[in-house]
């Protein structure tokens, strides 16, 4: 029989939000018109939420607008922008997304919306937008610069109480599926995202940007990327916050009151397994911006190839198959093994003796890697009776695959801080001495 | 290859490593590693902390480099061009244990003291006047490092250069697309503002000699080695028998009389200096050149990446024929060669000959020791004619006179030149001030002498338990 590969179904389903994958453009600069989106479509991308609208007349816009943190020889580690929500009439819009969905009707055309936190203007917007054919609404309740000095974006998503009224002005109106877009710039992302669960939300997207600054020019000492000298704080995106992002995905996908909500990932995802990390802590679609101003719409090709291959070398053939799957191994502090023991070691035949595990174990965490100054060679020893296994070793070294952490087996029965506290510190001596 | 006369100068020698621009740069000091207790530091003979250096321009503090670089070397502005550094730090790259390219360490190097240069400013300035006078014979890479550290010390130096122009072999003797002359006259130009006198067109006498050693508190002797030797053997008297040193000068003045001025050259040698004649040969314009040497190509003492160079230039390498005689009437004709091989270490010669003609020879097999000046100052000197010092100063076996450089060492790179200089400096300074520590300005440099000691880390004891 002719070798056959299995059939891989990308389709996605963010809170009945449907898309052929799960890679949909976020809100920002590249979903500006329709003639960006049905490029970025023809392209192979499963979804667009389109560039916030408002009411009009529309905001205008400052002249220099985006800045990025490059670090080492990486462009765009880190990126910034005080753009505003669109800068275009309403009409204008609404007539592109309903041409978009007439052309691609499998494709999920989202409405990002923010106007002022008044009933009437939300209903009136939200019927325009369902009119046109949107598939789902995003509230921005998440842009932190411009529009937050005027009272909406992220000056709605940081008071919970707004958060949940405003949802319910929508859903009131919504006959289609509404995600409340969360806002990072919050002391505990899990209370915004349950008041948008209180209020009806079908699901939520986060994470918006981050409050930044991104830089001091040392020899002209103005901002680094400025309007005419001055510059207001920006929204931080773009690799760099990636592990934030992922940290607010995983409090909503294992907070009690929130657990089973979708979630459209969004955070510095630049490549697919970005994004399946995104869906494996819960996310049923990704959202991605940076990475397409930095490298064009091209990238979902490699998006939708890489997701499949991957799928296919773990046996998965639904996006189904792992979503929130390693959510569960996300906890408190207090449920970590006391008793796990790794330690690092130094593969001799890989190792180029460039010693920089040594100095940075022994300037600054446990002092346990030593060299052998008898050797001539250089290259450095773990000694593994006093390795902590805080992996800074590992982490440190160039070369792939030279120092690897090696569980040890204690022969000791698990034992969290959490049991210890309960059990009145039994055992305690037991751990203290083993580090 | 060019060869009208505008173009030679302009293509056959234009530099074979380019300046790094700013971003190729940073992208290249980023690959750095940063090694601790670096084996490229420990490679270079003025201990120049690289990883640092390289760091301070990945940070985008060029000029902050530039001072790490020429506080351990004075003379680090050519070194980065004339290092031989496939052999020195670049070659002790970890990354050669990675598989990967080094990081081109030399290239860095040129970057961040061409911004030092830019700025027309020294990193460090003259000490406090110290009311001692060092005269220094000699102004090569030996003379002007010891000058430098000297001027930093305070003591008032005397340069006396027997050419009319400064600089001794780095601006004579540098093959061209290495250095041109003029980058080694802007680094003196910029390194002699720290207040040497600098005496040229002087050479030095018994006279000169004995009221140095009567007018100055100390003298160093930087004076490198003398002429090409000479074959030894008949014709060697012939038109168009050349020495690799005159020749490698005139190409570098630009003279325009050794272009085309040879239809077949045979160069004689097996050093860097040979290699350096066959490829200046053909750059200015000779059609074929042959590099004769004695031995096989093993014994060559020529590094591997400048055999390379003078194969790339299409040389021929004619290795085992021992030269026996230059032919030719008034000019010579060709060169009488003899196989020879190596057995149990001793060179046997075929007592059958052959000829290959040609219409010029370029002897480069080595300089002589020049022991005129050392007798002069009365210093005693080893069995092999280099002059006897102390290990640790520098200094010779007479009371206040100090040597090093290529008389020291036999002959070796710009590099080692400059950290003799440097050692010699703080040798002199000791005699001159006994007891004299290193103090806030010279502190560092002084470390850089022997290389600053990297002190082994105690391993994890029990005061450091815990979190």
């Amino acid at each position: 029989m002719a070798h056959k590969r299995a059939k891989i179904e990308l389709a996605a389903n963010t809170a009945g939000i449907k898309s052929p994958n799960p890679f949909w453009l976020a809100s920002a600069p590249p979903t500006n018109s329709g003639a960006q989106i049905m490029r970025a479509f023809e392209y192979g991308w499963g979804g667009a939420v389109w560039k916030t609208l408002g009411q009009d007349p529309p905001v205008i816009n400052v002249s220099s607008r985006y800045g990025a943190m490059d670090f080492g020889g990486q462009k765009l580690a880190g990126f910034n922008n005080i753009e505003l929500i669109t800068d275009r009439p309403l009409e204008t819009n609404l007539k592109e997304i309903y041409q978009v969905k007439k052309r691609f009707a499998k494709h999920a055309v989202i409405a990002s919306l923010m106007v002022p936190c008044e009933k009437q203007a939300w209903r009136d917007i939200t019927k325009k937008v369902i009119d046109a054919g949107s598939d789902g609404i995003e509230l921005n309740f998440g842009c932190p610069h411009g529009m937050s000095e005027r009272g909406m974006g992220a000056a709605v998503g940081q008071v919970p109480e707004y958060v949940k009224m405003v949802t319910e002005f929508v859903k009131d109106a919504s006959s289609i599926p509404v995600l409340v877009k969360l806002t990072p710039n919050v002391a505990d992302v899990r209370f915004p995202a349950r008041a948008a669960k209180a209020g009806g939300a079908d699901g939520v997207s986060l994470i918006n940007t981050i409050n930044s600054i991104m830089g001091v020019d040392v020899e002209t000492m103005v901002p680094k990327f400025s309007v005419g000298g001055k510059i207001s704080h920006g929204g931080y995106c773009g690799p760099a916050v990636k592990p934030i992002a992922l940290n607010m995905i995983s409090q909503i996908a294992t907070d009690p009151e929130t657990r089973m909500m979708p979630i459209s990932g969004i955070g510095g995802i630049s490549n697919w397994s970005d994004a399946v990390e995104f869906m494996l802590l819960g996310s049923s679609s990704v959202q991605l911006c940076t990475a397409v101003m930095h490298h064009g719409f091209r990238i979902i090709e490699d998006l939708n190839a890489g997701l499949e291959g991957w799928m296919r070398r773990k046996g998965f053939t639904q996006l189904d198959d792992f979503i929130g799957k390693t959510a569960p191994n996300i906890v408190d502090w207090k449920h970590l093994n006391l008793h796990h023991k790794t330690v690092a070691s130094i593969d001799k035949e890989k190792c180029i003796g460039c010693d920089v595990c040594y100095v940075a174990c022994n300037d600054t965490t446990h002092q346990c890697i030593a060299i052998d100054t008898k050797k001539k060679n250089r290259k450095p020893h773990v000694l593994q009776d006093d390795c902590v296994g805080c992996n800074l070793c590992s982490l440190v070294c160039p070369v792939d695959g030279c120092i690897t952490m090696t569980t040890v087996d204690t022969g000791l029965k698990p034992l969290t801080w959490d049991e210890l506290m309960k059990n009145g510190m039994k055992g305690y001596g037991e751990v203290y001495r083993r580090h | 290859m060019a060869r009208s006369t505008a173009s030679v100068w302009r293509d056959n020698f234009a530099e074979l490593k380019k300046p790094l621009v700013r971003e190729e740069a940073r992208v290249e000091a980023s690959r750095c590693l940063y090694c601790y207790d670096a084996p490229c530091v420990k490679a270079c003979p003025t201990h120049i902390d690289i990883p640092r250096f390289i760091r301070q321009i990945a940070a985008a503090d060029p000029l902050g480099s530039g001072e790490t670089i020429l506080e351990a070397n004075a003379l680090g502005h050519s070194c980065a061009r004339v290092c031989p550094v496939e052999v020195l730090c670049e070659g002790d790259c970890v990354y050669h244990d990675w598989h990967e390219k080094p990081i081109q360490i030399a290239r860095l190097q040129r970057f961040a003291t061409d911004a030092v240069h830019a700025t027309d400013e020294l990193p460090f300035s003259a000490g406090e006047d110290t009311g001692k006078r060092v005269a220094i014979v000699g102004a090569g890479p030996a003379g002007v490092a010891c000058a430098v550290y000297l001027r930093r010390l305070g003591h008032a130096v005397t340069i006396f250069e027997k050419r009319k122009i400064p600089g001794g072999l780095n601006t004579f003797g540098v093959a061209e697309y290495k250095m041109d002359g003029k980058t080694s006259l802007e680094e003196l130009r910029l390194l002699f503002r720290l207040g040497c006198t600098v005496k040229t067109g002087i050479a030095v006498d018994s006279v000169l000699a004995k009221k140095m050693t009567k007018d100055f508190d100390a003298v160093f002797l930087g004076v490198g080695l003398a002429g090409t030797k000479g074959l030894g053997i008949p014709g060697e008297n012939l038109s168009g028998v050349v020495d690799a040193l005159s020749f490698i000068e005139r190409v570098k003045a630009h003279d325009r009389r050794v272009l085309d001025s040879s239809a077949v050259t045979v160069v004689i040698g097996g050093g860097n200096t040979a290699v350096d004649a066959v490829t200046q040969s053909r750059r200015t314009g000779a059609s074929k050149v042959i590099l004769a040497y004695r031995r096989g190509a093993e014994d060559m003492s020529a590094y591997d990446f400048e055999v390379a160079l003078a194969r790339a230039d299409g040389a021929e390498l004619l290795l085992n024929a021992a030269p026996k005689r230059i032919l030719g009437k008034k000019r010579v004709e060709g060169v009488e060669f003899a196989r020879t091989k190596t057995s149990k270490g001793k060179l046997l010669e075929d007592k059958k000959t052959f000829v290959v003609p040609c219409d010029r020879v370029i002897k480069a097999i080595g300089q002589q020791k020049d022991e005129s000046v050392a007798a002069l100052f009365g210093v005693a000197l080893n069995d092999d004619g280099t002059i006897q010092v102390d290990a640790k100063t520098l200094r010779s076996s007479q009371a206040g006179i100090f040597a090093g450089g290529d008389m020291v060492n036999g002959g070796k790179e710009v590099v080692n030149a400059a950290a003799d200089g440097k050692r010699a400096a703080w040798g002199i300074h000791r005699a001159l001030i006994p007891g004299a520590q290193p103090d806030e300005s010279s502190s560092y440099w002084v470390s850089t002498i022997d290389g600053r000691v990297v002190a082994p880390i105690r391993p994890r004891d029990e005061a450091n338990h815990g979190a």
